[in-house]
This record gives structure tokens, sequence and C-alpha cells, in this order.
């Protein structure tokens, strides 16, 4: 695939801090094409942010081991020289984060931190920079947008400063931009806009988005195409539409069901997926799903399922999704 | 920001009459006569009573307070009972001689903990950390006295390079910009130092150590940020907090450290405390209590506004 511009190849990331090594990516593929939004989804703890930084290679490089490959627009991230890393960081790709209050510094105004990007690397004036930066602030549609350059984090609204963090992040004009849960933090009508604004830069810049999320509703409405993570593998993968029609992995239709969407009526009960998550640091050697899922066979705790190709596009880690398919239809009934 | 700082001054007015309060009635809780150190042990009863009328020692406390606080709001502390001079003038020059100490001090103290804290806070438990911070611990809990000594006795006695005591050569406790008068400083200063190095290094430690592990450190690192990049950033959100201590650590020095002060026979505040305290001088003793608070509450005052000045957060309406 020519036009791809992040392939990532059998990315395993292990965190050696703690006792024992703890496997928090465990062989991701992903293929994200230029112009294309991907939603990657997931509980807490399945690897989706951990593999969203390790594009950056934001994860400490001291305490992570990191196996595979990810390559960004051609380059080897992980073989990145320290000068190419960071004018890869920030001018190649950039990320927006979930808390834009901690992920800003508290004590620079917000204009100051996006004219230190602009200048880190682009030979530009102050006032050009600063110009740029209120350029960015206009496109972001933040409301007086000269004395907002000058505000600190703390002085603005929680979706006033995801804005101003989408504008840093834009800064350098990055192809790539990863986000990792740009709307947990904010309220119901703000995340809206934020998705919206989103949406509509990614498709004015010709951005290619990676939008780390827990929150299906919000993925649907900007991915095209969505990869569900579960004990640090992506478990099913295919466009927005098909996984939400057809999904055929029993922890996708789980999630599925286990939204209250609409008017949940009284009384009704909100179908949830029993169990907790796996103990990273200690898996079942068979598919990780398998202790909650309702399909499970002995073959699944007997060995990890591989990806299968269910459809055009969408391939699902599980040897059952014959029976998964009607799983769904209970749902109905 | 005139607002905050005229608020933040007025707020001062009571905390310095409460002060006084305090300072004035310690001082007379404190058993022993004032006079008996200066009246000879014969003294008849009527001298006795002529001089508590002199010094107002005949009338009540409240009334002795109102005067005290009277004549002090004019600048005039009363005259020290043992010598006879205006404790005002005796405990200026004092303060000169601390001041001049105790800033020195701060700043090498400073210097040297805002090293170690930032060293061990950035390489944590690391070898570099594990000797800075056990320096650090060292400087909190070695007796200063006793490292004095020491120091006289290598640098001085051994070595013959530095001077053990006083301020000055031949005994003269006037400043003056020369190099006898700085080799005099040297090993006071280093000794005091010590306390405030230990403990900003174990603040800033802290500080950086938080302040490394806060998100918006990959936030930094995600535009592309690097080494002293990043580092200018961990520096001005550490800078408030280290400002504080330090200003609070040149308070207590302020107060002279009367061990020290009296290992190297230093003509300063502590050493005046001292005298004052075993000659029971009390107008002394309650005047330089009184200056050294108020030095205090100043020097709060001053970090205070410039925290509010480096740090946006600190509220100033």
């Amino acid at each position: 695939m020519s036009d791809a511009l992040v392939e990532v190849r059998d990315l395993k990331v292990t965190f050696m801090g703690g006792a024992r090594p703890v496997r928090a990516v465990d062989g991701v593929d992903l293929t994200l094409a230029r112009g294309e939004v991907m939603a990657l989804i997931g509980e807490s703890g399945s690897g989706k942010s951990v593999t969203l930084r390790q594009l950056m290679r934001l994860n400490p490089e001291r305490k992570t081991h990191v196996e595979g490959s990810i390559r960004v627009a051609g380059e080897d991230v992980m073989g990145l020289s320290s000068a190419r890393l960071t004018h890869y960081r920030g001018a190649e790709a950039a990320m927006i984060f979930q808390e834009p209050l901690l992920a800003l510094d508290p004590v620079y105004t917000v204009g100051a931190q996006i004219t230190e990007a602009i200048r880190r690397h682009e030979r530009v004036s102050k006032a050009d920079a600063r110009a740029r930066a209120l350029a960015l602030f206009e496109r972001v549609r933040i409301p007086s947008p000269e004395r907002r350059l000058d505000a600190y984090p703390h002085e603005m609204s929680g979706g006033m400063r995801q804005r101003a963090m989408i504008a840093l992040a834009l800064a350098c004009r990055p192809k790539l931009l990863l986000a990792d849960e740009p709307t947990t933090a904010l309220d119901a009508t703000v995340q809206i806009q934020i998705l919206l604004l989103l949406r509509e830069l990614q498709r004015d810049l010709g951005l290619s988005i990676v939008f780390v999320t827990h929150d299906l509703g919000a993925a649907v409405e900007v991915a095209d195409r969505i990869a569900v993570m579960y004990a640090g593998r992506i478990v099913e993968e295919g466009t927005a539409r098909d996984l939400i029609r057809t999904p055929r992995h029993p922890y996708t239709i789980g999630l599925l069901k286990s939204r209250a969407h609409g008017a949940l009526s009284k009384g009704s009960r909100l179908e949830a997926i029993p169990g907790s998550p796996p103990d990273l640091a200690n898996l079942p050697p068979g598919c990780a799903f398998a202790p909650r899922c309702p399909l499970a066979a002995d073959a699944c705790r007997a060995a990890a399922p591989p990806a299968l190709d269910v459809g055009p596009g969408h391939r699902a880690r599980c040897i059952r999704t014959e029976d998964a398919a009607g799983l769904l239809m209970t749902q109905a009934a | 920001m005139l607002a905050y700082l005229a608020r933040r001054v007025l707020y001062t007015l009571p905390i310095l009459l409460g002060v006084s309060l305090v300072c004035f009635a310690l001082v007379h809780i404190a058993p022993g006569d004032p006079l008996s150190s200066v009246l000879p042990p014969d003294a008849s009863a009527d001298l006795q009573r002529q001089l508590r009328t002199l010094y107002g020692f005949d009338r009540s406390y409240p009334e002795q307070f109102a005067i005290w606080i009277g004549r002090a709001l004019q600048g005039d502390l009363g005259a020290s009972i043992a010598s006879g001079r205006p404790v005002a003038t005796e405990v200026m020059r004092a303060v000169v001689n601390t001041l001049r100490l105790a800033v020195l001090a701060t700043a090498i103290g400073f210097f040297l903990g805002g090293l170690f804290g930032f060293v061990a806070g950035y390489f944590r438990n690391s070898v570099v950390d594990k000797l800075a911070s056990m320096l650090a611990v060292l400087g909190v809990s070695v007796p200063h006295y006793w490292l004095g000594m020491v120091l006289v006795i290598v640098f001085s006695s051994q070595l013959g390079w530095l001077p053990a005591t006083g301020a000055g050569p031949g005994g003269s406790s006037d400043w003056a910009w020369d190099w006898a008068h700085v080799q005099h400083m040297v090993l006071p200063a280093v000794t005091m130092s010590v306390i405030p190095m230990g403990i900003v290094a174990r603040t800033v430690r802290a500080l950086v150590a938080d302040i490394l592990s806060q998100d918006f450190i990959t936030g930094l690192k995600a535009k592309g940020l690097t080494g002293f990049g990043v580092f200018r950033h961990v520096v001005k959100n550490a800078a408030p907090t280290a400002l504080a201590v330090m200003g609070l650590q040149l308070g207590y020095l302020l107060g002279g450290s009367i061990l020290i002060e009296t290992v190297f026979s230093w003509p300063g505040t502590g050493f005046l405390l001292n005298s004052a305290i075993f000659q029971r001088d009390l107008p002394l003793l309650q005047g330089t209590i009184l200056v050294l608070a108020l030095f205090f509450v100043v020097l709060n005052v001053v970090v205070d506004v410039i925290q509010s000045l480096l740090d946006p957060r600190v509220q100033r309406s």
C-alpha cells in the first residue's frame, strides 16, 4: 500500500519497571492511509494509549522494551536518531492529550507555548510565530483570540483549553495527528463541538488521525475505521459502519450491547460484560477474552486465535465469529 | 497588582501587633530582675526604687507595653540597661552584620541546594541521587556549631588560611569592602549555609521529581523539546516554591544562629541576643526580638509578592 502514512507491524511494548514485566501491547498491526481517521477503542488498560504514545516514542525508553516496527511517512520511527526524532515530534506527528489542563505547562501562557513549538521547528521571528499562533487560534475558533493568546491554561474553560491544545498540535503543520481521549474530560455538549472541529480540520488539512477513546459514540462520529483493543491486542478491526452493523468479535458485541443508547427505559437492565479486564502481567495462554466470553470453548483457551478476515477490510481475532453473529441477535429479541 | 500589594501589606499590621505583644510578654514572663545585674548587691531600697521608676518597671504591664510600643513607633527602642547605649543603634549594627552573613550563607546554600536538588530529581534513584540526598540529609542533621569548630580547626588552626573569629581584622565589627573582611566571613557563612543547602536540596528534589512526572512534560516532548528546552520549563515551574523556601530560610538565618555566631564571635543578632539574655537586659532583648520579627514579617511579604509574580496561578485579586 503506497498511500499508507502509518504502518505498524507486530508492535510489542513491555514495561520493565515493576516486579514483573507487563506487556501492555502484544502484537499490534495497524495501517493508516493518508487522510484517514482511525479510532482505537477499548477499556482502560487495553493498551490503546500505550500504542498511541509509542507512535511518537513517548513511553519512557529506559523502562520500556519495544519490539516490532513503526513506519510513518516511510520513516522508521524506532530507528530515528535523537535529532530526527525531535523534528518528527511536532513537525510530522503531533499529539492532543486527554486533559489539556495537565498537558499544558501551567506557568507559561498558551500563546508562549505555541510560539515555542513553532520556533523549535522553524526559523521564524517571535512576531511571525505569534502571528501564526493567532491564525491558529482563529482556525480553531477561539473567541477573542488576541486576548486568549496571553491567557494561562487555568484561565480558560475546558473546551477552550482543548481548542488551544489542538492549535498547539497543528502549529507545525503535522501530517499525523494523535489524539489521546481528546473529549473524555469535557462536557457532553463541548465534546460534540471538539469532535466536529477535529473532523473539519482533518478534511481541510488532509490530516491522518489516530484517535484513542473508550466512547463508541465519539468513535463512530469521527472515524473512518475502528480498531477494538483488548489486553494489548486488536481484537477486531473494520470500517466504522461494518463494526457497528456487523460486529464479529464477542467483545465488540459486548461493548455495543452495554451502551445506554437512546433513552434506556426505566426498569430495564443495562447489559454489561461480566468480569473484569485481565491482569496484563499474568495473561491466560489462549484468547485473553475467553474468561469473560459467553462463547468460549476449549480451543479458545488453548491458543490465542489468529486474526481472521470476516469481510473486506474487516478482521477479527476470534475462532467463533459465526456464532458471535448470533450473539448480536439476542439483543434484538 | 497594586491592590494585592496594598492588601498584603495591610494584613501584616495585626501580625505585627501580635508579634510585639508576644515578645513583650515573653520577656516579662521570664523570671529574674532586670536591675539585679546593674545594681550592686548592697544597693539601698531607695536607689532600687529610683531606678525602677527611671526604667518604668514600676508601672503596670499594659502601661509599660503602651509606652514601649509608642516609642518604638517613633524608632526609639529605649536604652540598653547594661551599656546605656540606644537599643536601636545596637540592634541595627548587629542586624547588618547578621544580614551580610545570612545573605551570603543563603546564596551559597541556595546555589548548592538547587544544584544537588536538580541533579537528584533528574536522576532519581541513581547513584548521583543517593549521593546528593545523603549530602542534603547531612546538611540538615550535622550540628552546625560542631561543623564550625571542625572548620576552624582545619582551616584556621591547621592550615592557617582563614581567621577563626571576629568580623574583621583587629576585632572591628564594621564592614569594609576589602579582602580581610571577606576572609572573616568565609567560615561562618559556609557553616551557616549547610542548613539552607540541605533543606533547599530536599525541596527541589521533590519538586523536580514531581514536575517531571507530570503530563505536561510529555506534552513538551511531544512538541519536539528535549534537554534544555524541557529544563527551562522545569525551572520555571519549580522556581516559585523554591524561592519561597529560600525566603523562609533567609528569615530563620536572620535571627542569627546563636550557636554559630558564638563559635565565631560574630557580632550579629544571635550574639547580641545571647548577651542580652545573660545580662537580663530587657530593653535590648525586647528590641532585638521585635526587629527580627519585623524582618521576618517583611521578608514573608516580599516572598509572597515574588511568588505571585512568578506563578500565574496564585490569586492576585
